[in-house]
């Protein structure tokens, strides 16, 4: 109430003072002068799917919209399960704020198709644009990056994480203008091409303020030296290529230039390596908080752990699985500040030796005690290890487990691993994204149900054994956001039980379950707010189907703006 | 909520299927038996001071089971109907989310008061009789990890929520196949899931729930250079793009001079050349040594026995590595990077240092004279 005496202005002041997403939309809700205060002042917009709102509707909330963040297709797209051409393209977005005179300054994009032509647009439309972040995205080229180097005056930040980008063999890089100063954030390592190293040395010399630095695997060892001489306040760093003769010149002048780099916290790349050379970057690791050595190949666990010994900030740590449960150990006794970790797999045909099981997981467990978000790709998980990370590890906000052979199930007793992921659940309660996997029942999604209170998402596959399994979780679960399950036997009756449920929702994705078209058709005609699409690449569609067919994918999802307009042929909105 | 009225249709069956059920469940038996055991594994895990118990208990209590989907039968109809007066459509189609969850709650950390069971009244008469029995049994079964807490939920209805109008969704499932079952009893039998379609070592579409990009980074790891790894053909389904031949293993031949008889060496097992020198130097310490003995052929080194090859690098010891690039052209090995080293090496050599004059002809033949400079 008192609130009301307040001008505008101060409101808005006091706004300025939430930072998160939730917290302004909670303010937003309170009575209408806080919506229209906090709709003006609200500078930074995040939308989970760009499908459940449109840009022209957007930007009339918002106006002074000046970051946005979008993403598109679905997560188990990262995994090859949605087709090309699915949607997700940012084109129309960029073309409505364009038009509707928005001053954008920042664009977040994760899983969405972006054309040269967007890039091209965006580029010579927003004067005062500064960052480009582009997460798993595809679509465009060298030559998309070239108009944003060229036209982009004020550009501070051009991230690109393991996107799919065409490369023209164009010079790109050498688009940035020598008056560009102002590049903070340069990230280019997905890229496959090669760049011209002396115009990346000349550019990293006039951009002073640049912070974080992550270059492809084309620039040598040679080239990375004489950065780092010129760029010695660089606090991220990921190295190309990190290959040469340990006892050349060249090596020492990269150990002096290291010396300098006094600030670098953040370290990852390493895209192809010559393990003879990591010594060099001993002294970094003192200071390292973050380490992403999960895109380097050929690096031997003993070197691994070598380097790890000297690692002690550690709080984040990425690496493959070949350091083994042994080194694992390693990072337990030594990572003593570590939240982070995620092992990934170097051996996905299991040809090899499992490289870490159970055991590395529940060292790691039990000598972090402020790890709170875990990724794990093992051969195989025991319940007894996963209710000793569960007492462990009360902390756990994200955990993610995926053995290689998905229905697994505990090696020892042979029975699901219902109960070490029932005691994970029931252990941290702040857990608001969980991945599973091994054999599984119904039994693990009452618990789910039951225990994971604060749970967002949800990932499933091969899991469960009737309908009940899924129902647990859409009953249990409140703050569900996003559940996806591949290869599970539910069906219908989990489907159809609460369908109001899913208006809570972001979105439901269920591939190779046993949902049918009837059943996927009654959600869509009962509610207007969800678009239910069903992607059939297969001959189902021409034969006209018929209700019992099984569909093999379904992404619903809710959306204030009906039916995409942009679906191709194999996905059919119901 | 729409799913409700099918099961209201099925219920009536129920007692049709308990009598299969019986036999299935007799069949689980036999089979867990067998399996448990010999599992004696018990951790536990449970609120401070106590622990759950991980428990193969299946086969103490398949027979009280029987009794318990009986009760659940006769329930089920109940609870199926009251659960469909309570459901809304935005709301929770369960009316006791949180009830239920009270109940568990005795068994958690955090013990949540023990408050008792606030199902609606039509479903209390019920409760207190039928379910306490499956409340055991369940424990038992399908909750092993929790016996120790059974005396708390006695008399409250602890699975009333599982147990209730799903239920006849998993009695007709069980009837419908034995796939769709109280699956920790079924999963004794270690075969993996008798659904066929989720046992899948084979790669599917999907899984591992890595990116393409880590795939292709997994697959082409030269991490192993034993042919293990290189066995693994990684044209899969879930693999986009080829290996790059330059991760496969990179056989070159080596000759020695003054060694009839050459080696073949893989480059990709090196990520340096001193790895490299000494691999040279075991492949030939023996075979120089082998000859030095034999006379035959009229070599010298008599006097050297074993001595190790050494001084490769820099051309101080006796012998120098050359090898034959991708031009033609005998080169210093150790001049570029390595990895330059590998994509141009074609051939390699171990020349006497004394023989080193004679490569600024630029020879291409393999056999070199000794010379008297």
């Amino acid at each position: 109430m008192m609130m009301n005496y307040f001008p505008d202005e101060v409101l808005e002041h006091v706004f300025n003072f939430l930072t998160s997403h939730k917290d302004r939309n909670a303010v937003s809700m309170v009575c209408k002068s806080w919506y229209r205060v906090e709709r003006f002042s609200r500078e930074k917009v995040f939308i989970g799917n760009c499908y459940a709102i449109d840009p022209e509707r957007l930007i009339s909330r918002f106006p002074r919209v000046r970051s946005l963040t979008l993403k598109g297709k679905p997560h188990f797209a990262d995994f090859n399960l949605v087709p090309p051409d699915w949607g997700g393209f940012v084109y129309p977005w960029i073309e409505a704020m364009v038009k509707l005179g928005v001053h954008l300054e920042e664009l977040r994009l994760k899983r969405m198709v972006v054309s040269d032509e967007s890039l091209e647009l965006l580029s010579r439309s927003f004067v005062s644009f500064k960052s480009l972040v582009l997460v798993s995205c595809e679509g465009f080229t060298t030559d998309g990056l070239a108009a944003i180097a060229s036209n982009c005056r004020f550009l501070r930040e051009l991230d690109l994480q393991e996107n799919e980008i065409e490369d023209r063999r164009g010079h790109w890089l050498s688009c940035f203008p020598d008056s560009c100063t102002s590049l903070i954030s340069l990230n280019f390592a997905c890229l496959k091409g090669e760049v011209n190293l002396a115009t990346l040395e000349r550019l990293v010399a006039r951009c002073h303020n640049l912070r974080s630095l992550r270059l492809n695997h084309v620039v040598p060892l040679d080239t990375l030296q004489k950065i780092l001489g010129k760029a010695p306040q660089l606090v991220d760093l990921g190295a190309g290529a990190f290959v040469h003769d340990p006892d050349s010149e060249t090596l020492n002048k990269l150990k002096n230039a290291i010396q300098k780099c006094t600030s670098i916290r953040s370290l990852s790349g390493f895209l192809e390596v010559a393990p003879c050379c990591l010594p060099a970057i001993y002294p970094m690791c003192l200071n390292l908080t973050s380490l992403n050595l999960s895109y380097a190949p050929g690096i031997h666990n003993n070197e691994l752990i070598k380097l790890i010994r000297h690692c002690r900030k550690l709080q984040r740590l990425w690496i493959l699985d070949v350091i083994g449960d042994k080194g694992l150990g390693v990072v337990a006794s030594t990572c003593k500040e570590l939240q982070e970790l995620r092992v990934f797999p170097s051996d996905l045909y299991g040809v090899g030796n499992a490289a870490v099981t159970e055991e590395g997981l529940v060292a790691i467990s039990a000598g972090c005690p402020k790890l709170n978000s875990v990724l794990y790709f093992c051969q195989q998980v025991t319940n007894a290890a996963l209710i000793t990370v569960a007492k462990n590890c009360p902390n756990f906000i994200r955990f993610r487990l995926c053995t290689l052979n998905p229905t697994i199930a505990d090696p020892v007793t042979m029975q699901p691993l219902d109960e070490g992921f029932g005691a994970i659940v029931q252990s941290c309660k702040g857990l608001k994204r969980l991945s599973l996997s091994g054999l599984l029942t119904d039994q693990v999604f009452l618990y789910i149900g039951m225990y994971a209170e604060q749970l967002e998402m949800l990932s499933v596959a091969f899991a469960g054994g009737t309908d009940m399994g899924m129902l647990y979780v859409l009953n249990g679960c409140r703050k569900l956001k996003k559940l996806e399950i591949m290869d599970s036997p539910f069906g219908d009756v989990a489907l159809l039980a609460d369908i109001g449920k899913y208006e809570t929702m972001r979105s439901l994705w269920m591939s190779s379950c046993e949902v049918t078209l009837g059943a996927c058709k009654t959600i869509a005609k009962k509610m207007p707010r969800l678009n239910v699409e069903i992607i059939d690449e297969g001959d189902q569609m021409e034969t006209s189907p018929d209700d019992r067919h099984r569909v093999e994918k379904m992404y619903l999802y809710r959306s204030l703006v009906g039916h995409r307009r942009d679906a191709p042929d194999f996905v059919r909105t119901l | 909520m729409e799913g409700y009225s099918t099961e209201q249709e099925a219920c009536p069956q129920l007692l049709d299927l308990i009598p299969k059920e019986r036999e299935w469940l007799v069949k689980r038996e036999e089979r867990s038996h067998g399996v448990s055991e010999e599992k004696k594994l018990e951790l536990r895990l449970g609120p401070p001071g106590e622990h759950w118990t991980i428990k193969d208990c299946s086969r103490d209590n398949s027979g009280e089971r029987d009794e318990s989907l009986l009760t659940l039968g006769c329930f089920s109809n109940m609870s199926s109907m009251t659960h469909n007066a309570n459901t809304s459509g935005a709301k929770r189609g369960f009316i006791d989310t949180v009830d239920h969850k009270t109940i568990e709650g005795t068994w958690i950390m955090n013990n949540k008061g023990g408050q008792t069971q606030k199902f609606s009244s039509s479903e209390s008469p019920w409760a207190s009789s039928g379910y306490q029995v499956k409340t055991q049994q369940q424990n038992h079964q399908t909750r092993a990890p929790y016996p120790q807490y059974q005396s708390t939920p006695q008399g409250q209805p602890v699975t009333a929520r599982e147990s209730s109008q799903p239920c006849c969704t998993k009695v007709v499932d069980l009837q419908n196949a034995e796939k769709k079952t109280f699956s920790p009893a079924s999963a004794n039998t270690a075969v993996p899931n008798s659904s066929q379609k989720r046992s899948a070592p084979t790669p599917v579409v999907g899984w591992p729930p890595i990116r393409s990009f880590r795939k292709n980074l997994a697959s082409s790891s030269s991490l192993k250079p034993s042919p293990e790894s290189e066995k693994v053909v990684p044209n899969k389904a879930s693999n986009e793009k080829p290996i790059e031949t330059s991760r496969k293993g990179l056989f070159v031949k080596i000759n020695m001079d003054g060694v009839p008889i050459g080696r073949k060496v893989d480059l990709k097992a090196y990520d340096c050349y001193e790895k490299l020198y000494s691999a040279v130097d075991e492949l030939f310490r023996g075979l120089l040594a082998a000859q030095s003995d034999s006379s035959a052929d009229g070599m010298k080194n008599k006097e050297e026995g074993e001595k190790p090859i050494t001084g490769l690098l820099d051309g101080s010891g006796e012998y120098t590595l050359v090898y034959q690039d991708n031009e033609g052209d005998r080169m210093l090995v150790g001049d570029v990077p390595w990895h330059m080293f590998v994509s141009t090496v074609k051939r390699l050599r171990v020349l006497k240092s004394s023989e080193l004059p004679t490569l600024c002809l630029g020879s291409k033949q393999e056999k070199l004279t000794p010379d008297a400079s």
